[in-house]
């Protein structure tokens, strides 16, 4: 009896793996199918739009038959479809092409650009996370109160808002008015030659070397932009929140706790928040991507160093190779998170193993 | 037994409105249309937004009476970085031009965006979705795959890079960002048809040897119109704000086109001393984003009384 019972639990782990793994499978292929539509999308834009790219790239007072040498290089004579598999096996490669503002290679310049976009995105979703899930769960409980009230603001407001502008506001009263952070950038030019980045996330580099002092200097810098990607971060969280927990606190099993003894403190926190936390985790990891996103035009405001920089830095020089390798490599962290938030879902959810 | 209700006593207008048993067609379409009504008149901040995109409308229909003064030729001499008050509302900018007649002026180009986005980018979501969903199979499998693709790119980003291939300007930014939104309608309109596509009227209507293409255009997309209609409603404030992004950074409106975006991008240099310039035109993005989220919010809970528990 016993041993078939086991029997019983291993061959439904068994399938239960195998439902997962199977599960993984189709995720991956979902993956490479939407990457590969990624990059026709950018293909498409980098090759087909402009009427001729070698033009482009040399300039239309160029000689003619640099012209042609450029567009032989490039592979322009060729039919379009063997264009297409070049390109996407030159991306594959990480051959992004060369950036005509920098002259390296884009793919190198993205790999000095990333962390700081990484970093500052990172914070933000830390914020909003850590601010919109309390205050998302105590709306929910005083449905109807101030804090209520006050949650639903923050997310209209959120929506409605020019992230560019009130960067330009946050700027002109914290940095100019009050004094409180530090303007524009990254980091003081004082430290440009005593801090050495390793990971090229600042702030865990400088807590690496103990460097306390440019630690607090990164902080000034990073906190003004930081709190503003949170705050988009915090009132889209907050709101999703408010919706899972008040979904929550109606179920049956809440009024059990209650009959049970339970006080209200365990109830809420302990209960409904750990029952809402697997479609938060989602949530979270769709916000994260959208501050990757809204990073763009915080990072133009603030002049951080980012890849959002370097995309629009680049827009107006039209240099389109590092324009799309920007576009490839966001979208594709894009779709990763995407599905990795969905994959996470799965896992973390014993519902959607039961089909 | 109905007519003798209806002689032995005059219908006030609100019980005719909200008969179970309308005589005519119209009837049971104004009953229809007075109950949305009633719902969205009892939301206060609905009507707030819908006020807001009003005044936006007559703005933008009446700019040239409105406007105090030029939107486009300012006094360099006498009237440059101005702060707000006197003659000048809201101030003036670095060529001497009031803030206040640009805004209004600017509130064209807002709605000339939002409008032909949205006249671009529903259709196109309407056919997707609509065709995907009736025809199902392979058809259904590659739209959706390719809808997929479009919803998994950032919105921003993937409007970007499609302006820096067409090059800067109003029309390419709305192609542009057309290009990025259709996605979700298709969505949702591929959802509506599901629901729809094997009721009885549709098999009555094919029974009676409707062709595919009828069924569609006729049956089936004025079904999905309502809640794309919300839909659409809800994403103009996100329209408004990628518009503005874009003019921000130099792609959507060419100066001295008084787009809103634009306007902060120019007012930026002076942000520390002159801080209107750049201020002003944020507060009309916000107020008139903010009117399109309320008017959204409320027309979905209008028309949708099951989904509303926010």
């Amino acid at each position: 009896m016993s041993s078939t019972d086991t029997q019983m639990e291993s061959r439904r782990s068994g399938a239960w793996a195998g439902n997962f793994l199977w599960a993984g499978g189709r995720f991956l292929l979902i993956g490479v199918i939407t990457f590969l539509g990624l990059l026709a999308v950018t293909f498409f834009i980098g090759r087909v739009i402009p009427i001729d790219p070698a033009l482009a790239i040399v300039g239309d007072r160029a000689p003619a038959h640099v012209v042609e040498r450029v567009r032989e290089e490039l592979g322009l004579n060729l039919p379009l479809y063997e264009q297409f598999f070049l390109y996407i096996k030159g991306i594959l490669q990480g051959d992004f092409g060369n950036s005509v503002l920098t002259t390296n290679p884009v793919m190198t310049d993205i790999r000095r650009v990333f962390p700081a976009t990484m970093e500052l995105a990172t914070m933000g979703t830390l914020i909003g996370a850590c601010i919109g899930v309390p205050l998302g769960v105590l709306a929910a409980v005083k449905r109807g109160s101030l804090i209520d009230q006050f949650v639903r603001i923050i997310g209209l407001i959120g929506y409605s808002v020019p992230i560019f502008w009130l960067g330009l506001l946050a700027l002109l009263v914290f940095y100019a008015k009050l004094g409180w952070t530090s303007g524009p950038g990254r980091i003081d030019v004082v430290y440009e030659y005593t801090f050495t980045p390793i990971t090229g996330f600042y702030l865990l580099d400088a807590v690496i070397q103990g460097n306390w002092e440019a630690f607090r200097n990164i902080f000034s810098f990073i906190i003004l932009p930081a709190s503003l990607l949170g705050y988009f971060s915090l009132a889209y969280i907050s709101r999703m929140t408010r919706s899972f927990m008040l979904n929550e606190l109606e179920q049956e099993y809440i009024v059990a706790a209650r009959a049970k003894g339970l006080s209200e403190t365990r109830i809420i926190w302990g209960h409904a928040l750990r029952n809402a936390a697997v479609p938060l985790v989602t949530v979270i990891a769709l916000s994260y991507a959208g501050l990757l996103e809204g990073s763009v035009l915080t990072e133009t405001v603030f002049s951080w160093p980012g890849l959002g920089m370097y995309i629009t830095n680049s827009l107006q020089n039209a240099d389109m190779n590092a324009v799309l390798g920007g576009t490839i490599v966001i979208g594709t962290v894009f779709v990763a998170i995407n599905l990795l938030s969905d994959l996470l879902y799965r896992a973390l959810d014993p519902r959607t193993r039961a089909r | 037994m109905t007519e003798a209700i209806n002689t032995s006593r005059p219908l006030t207008r609100r019980e005719w409105l909200m008969s179970d048993r309308p005589q005519s067609r119209t009837q049971a379409r104004l009953g229809r249309a007075y109950l949305v009504w009633s719902r969205f008149a009892s939301n206060r901040l609905a009507v707030v937004g819908l006020a807001i995109i009003i005044a936006l409308l007559l703005v933008a229909a009446f700019a040239p009476l409105l406007a105090p003064h030029s939107p486009v030729a300012g006094d360099l001499r006498n009237a440059r970085l101005l702060p707000p008050g006197g003659d000048y509302l809201l101030g003036t900018d670095d060529q001497g031009r009031d803030i206040l007649s640009r805004l209004i002026y600017g509130s064209r180009l807002t709605l000339y965006v939002v409008i032909l986005v949205a006249i671009i980018a529903a259709p196109i979501g309407l056919l997707v979705g609509t065709i995907a969903g009736y025809a199902g199979g392979w058809v259904d499998a590659v739209l959706m795959r390719i809808t997929d693709i479009f919803l998994a790119f950032p919105k921003l980003i993937l409007a970007l890079a499609f302006v820096a291939a067409l090059g800067p300007g109003i029309e390419n930014a709305v192609i542009a960002i057309a290009i990025t939104s259709w996605p979700p309608y298709a969505r949702i309109a591929r959802a509506e048809t599901l629901t729809v596509r094997n009721s009885d009227y549709i098999a009555a209507v094919r029974l009676m040897g409707a062709s595919p293409t009828r069924i569609v255009l006729r049956h089936i997309m004025p079904l999905c119109l309502s809640s794309l209609i919300v839909r659409v409603t809800l994403d103009m404030a996100g329209i408004i704000l990628t518009a503005a992004g874009l003019g921000f950074l130099g792609l959507g409106a060419q100066p001295p086109l008084p787009e809103w975006g634009a306007m902060i991008a120019s007012g930026r240099r002076f942000i520390m001393d002159q801080w209107w310039v750049a201020a002003m035109p944020g507060f009309a993005i916000l107020i008139v984003s903010l009117g399109f989220n309320l008017l959204g919010d409320g027309l979905r809970d209008a028309l949708d009384p099951r989904g509303n528990n926010q």
